[in-house]
């Protein structure tokens, strides 16, 4: 059941490459701070932004009524998925009207979420990431390891390869210009040829009828400028109230994910380009059962930035796979429980509760308060390991009992030094399979803080 | 919970253009100020870009003729091989060294920014805001279109953090601001 840290045995036992993960990460935090000292108001945006995402979750039916309603005004269609399942036939249904095989993709979590892909692609459909990171991890038939950066996990070695296999690139060949001039060539190429562009959102305007979707290389503006349909794929979750919010969720960001001032293309799209088609579809996949729990609301705040996870101590030293989430890290791990707790109930325990990741969240999301809460409803749901239940039982009968626990301590201290190591390493104590017990002090902390008091 | 006021404006800058030509630069971009368009016109005319393009699609003519008719464009396609193209942006933003790029003006054409090889950007007379706060608050999204803040060249950082310039769109941007 301990499936996050199974999971990341294999990543950590290359210990090597589990510090240049570590350091790569942590090289964008360090871009994020720089970006984020640079700003004055910071904090008050944080507020404002966070303020902003509470009231339109706590009247998100209306917002979407009037953004559909704004935007059919402006000429787009507009689906709406309840599930997964839905998302797909839309988007299945919308290419075989059109007869249309070949579709350009930029990124976009919620059709990872969705496993577009994959259900296309078993149609005929030839569905190409535009995104060089994604179009890494398509390649090399994986999933991205990050939600901004999806192939942090490969060495440029490892690209090199995957490229000289599929784009002919010089065997050996891992300068990473070389690689992205080699990938931009390629992918021109689709560019051109595509029938339809699909995005995603990065924030939809209730009261235009727009959204905004941003990316770094482009991608996003070459896949709709060219073909004669654009779909763009979006959560309930994304919409703001006004246009003019954009001036705080746009300035917090790019910095918080990798330290730019804003993107290099924050695109604009209100109404299909004329002569095109444009494709609205807004999916619930279970963020409406999110927005019913009062204690985990917060969550649908996220604007996908990253930063709790370039963070994360954990996140940094497993790797994204380790989550076997959509979303990994900390957002990952408070969303994915509430998709499906069984399956993904180690993840909130995947984490060390030193609440950088609330630090970091540009929208104040409580993230370790909402990883804590789940530890509970997951314990009392009995879906954490019966160890691990067993041994908070104990651990809460001790605490509250200052006699036992002192009992307990003078029994520790005497007989710890002689115990077998078959009983003081068990199988079940997780935690003593890579940690030494220290050498058991001549007295207790309390007996000596008594002594250099007196 | 209520809709929170928002700020109408945040940090300001000493010296807005010069803030902005700084950000462009930390962003993989260059600003050059020019006098006049007839300056923007003779550096233009140096850029080595410009030297060695084929096609050249302006839609400023002061600025420079081109050899691309954009008018008579129907399908973008048509615009895969541009190697430099000559736009309008509406005001520049000293915080991000992001320009406004308004869709009307493109049209149909609307890839020309992203397709091309290398953009140049006119922001013609200089209008540089403090803050993306400020930017809001003069955009008006009332009917169908598009529009782009453009903070220099297309970029990746997804082969083990390495920033490359020129990912699929403008491998150079430079933006003027004129006057
Ligand atoms: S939870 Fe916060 S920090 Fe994490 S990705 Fe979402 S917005 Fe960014």
């Amino acid at each position: 059941m301990n499936r996050h840290a199974a999971r990341a045995a294999p990543f950590i036992a290359d210990e090597a490459r589990m510090h240049w993960h570590d350091k790569a990460v942590w090289h964008v935090r360090s871009n994020r701070d720089r970006a984020v000292a640079s700003v004055p108001e910071w904090e008050a945006l944080r507020e404002i932004a966070a303020q902003v995402k509470a009231h339109t979750m706590s009247h998100l039916a209306d917002y979407l009524e009037t953004f559909e309603r704004n935007a059919l005004r402006l000429g787009a269609h507009v689906h709406w998925a309840a599930d997964a399942a839905e998302h797909n036939a839309i988007i299945l249904s919308i290419l075989e009207q059109r007869g249309v095989k070949r579709l350009v993709k930029s990124k976009s979590m919620l059709t990872e979420e969705c496993q577009l892909n994959h259900f296309l692609e078993g149609h005929g459909i030839e569905v190409v990431d535009t995104d060089l990171g994604e179009r890494i991890v398509q390649l090399a038939e994986e999933t991205p390891s990050h939600i901004v950066l999806p192939a942090i996990h490969k060495k440029k070695e490892e690209i090199g390869t995957l490229f000289h296999h599929f784009l002919k690139t010089a065997a050996g060949a891992s300068d990473p210009k070389y690689l992205t001039e080699a990938a931009r060539g390629h992918l021109r190429e689709k560019f051109l040829a595509a029938e339809v562009g699909l995005t995603g959102v990065n924030f939809a305007i209730a009261e235009t009828g727009g959204f905004v979707v941003c990316t770094n290389e482009g991608n996003a503006d070459l896949g709709t400028s060219l073909p004669r349909v654009h779909i763009a794929c979006m959560g309930v979750e994304k919409i703001i109230p006004r246009a003019a919010d954009l001036g705080v969720f746009l300035r917090l960001l790019a910095r918080s994910a990798t330290g730019q001032p804003i993107t290099s293309f924050t695109s604009h799209f209100h109404g299909p380009r004329t002569g095109t088609e444009l494709h609205l579809v807004i999916v619930d996949n279970g963020r409406s059962g999110i927005l019913a729990s009062e204690a985990h609301r917060r969550s649908l705040s996220c604007i996908r930035c990253g930063a709790c996870m370039n963070t994360c101590p954990v996140f940094r030293r497993t790797g994204g796979h380790s989550y076997d989430a959509t979303v990994p890290g900390p957002i990952g791990s408070v969303l994915a429980p509430a998709r499906d707790a069984a399956r993904y109930a180690s993840l909130p325990f995947a984490s060390s509760l030193c609440g950088s990741c609330t630090d970091v969240c540009p929208v104040k999301i409580d993230l370790h308060h909402q990883l804590f809460l789940w530890r509970q409803e997951l314990s009392s749901q009995h879906l954490t390991p019966l160890v691990k239940r067993l041994a908070s039982r104990v651990g809460s009968l001790v605490l509250q009992r200052p006699w036992l626990y002192s009992a307990l301590g003078w029994l520790t201290r005497w007989f710890g030094r002689w115990l077998p190591r078959a009983l003081l390493y068990p199988k079940f104590n997780a935690w003593g399979r890579h940690r030494e017990l220290p050498p058991m002090p001549p007295e207790s902390f309390r007996a000596q803080f008594r002594r250099r008091r007196a | 919970m209520a809709l929170p006021e928002l700020p109408t404006r945040g940090q300001r800058f000493e010296d807005p253009p010069a803030q902005f030509a700084q950000s462009l630069a930390s962003v993989g971009g260059r600003c050059e100020r020019s006098p006049n368009l007839a300056a923007v016109r003779t550096a233009v005319a140096a850029l080595p870009t410009v030297l060695e393009a084929s096609k050249v699609a302006s839609l400023i003519p002061e600025v420079h003729a081109g050899n691309v008719p954009l008018e008579q464009i129907e399908d973008p396609h048509a615009l895969a091989d541009v190697d430099v193209a000559i736009l309008r942006g509406d005001f520049a933003v000293a915080e991000n060294g992001a320009v406004w790029v308004p869709g009307a003006a493109l049209g149909r054409r609307q890839a020309l920014p992203f397709i091309t090889q290398h953009l140049v950007l006119v922001v013609e007379p200089m209008d540089v805001v403090h803050t993306l706060h400020e930017a809001y608050a003069r955009l008006r999204f009332g009917g169908p279109g598009f529009g782009v803040f453009i903070s220099g060249p297309s970029k990746t950082a997804d082969i083990e953090q390495a920033l490359v310039i020129g990912a699929h769109g403008a491998r150079s941007t430079v933006v003027f601001l004129v006057g």
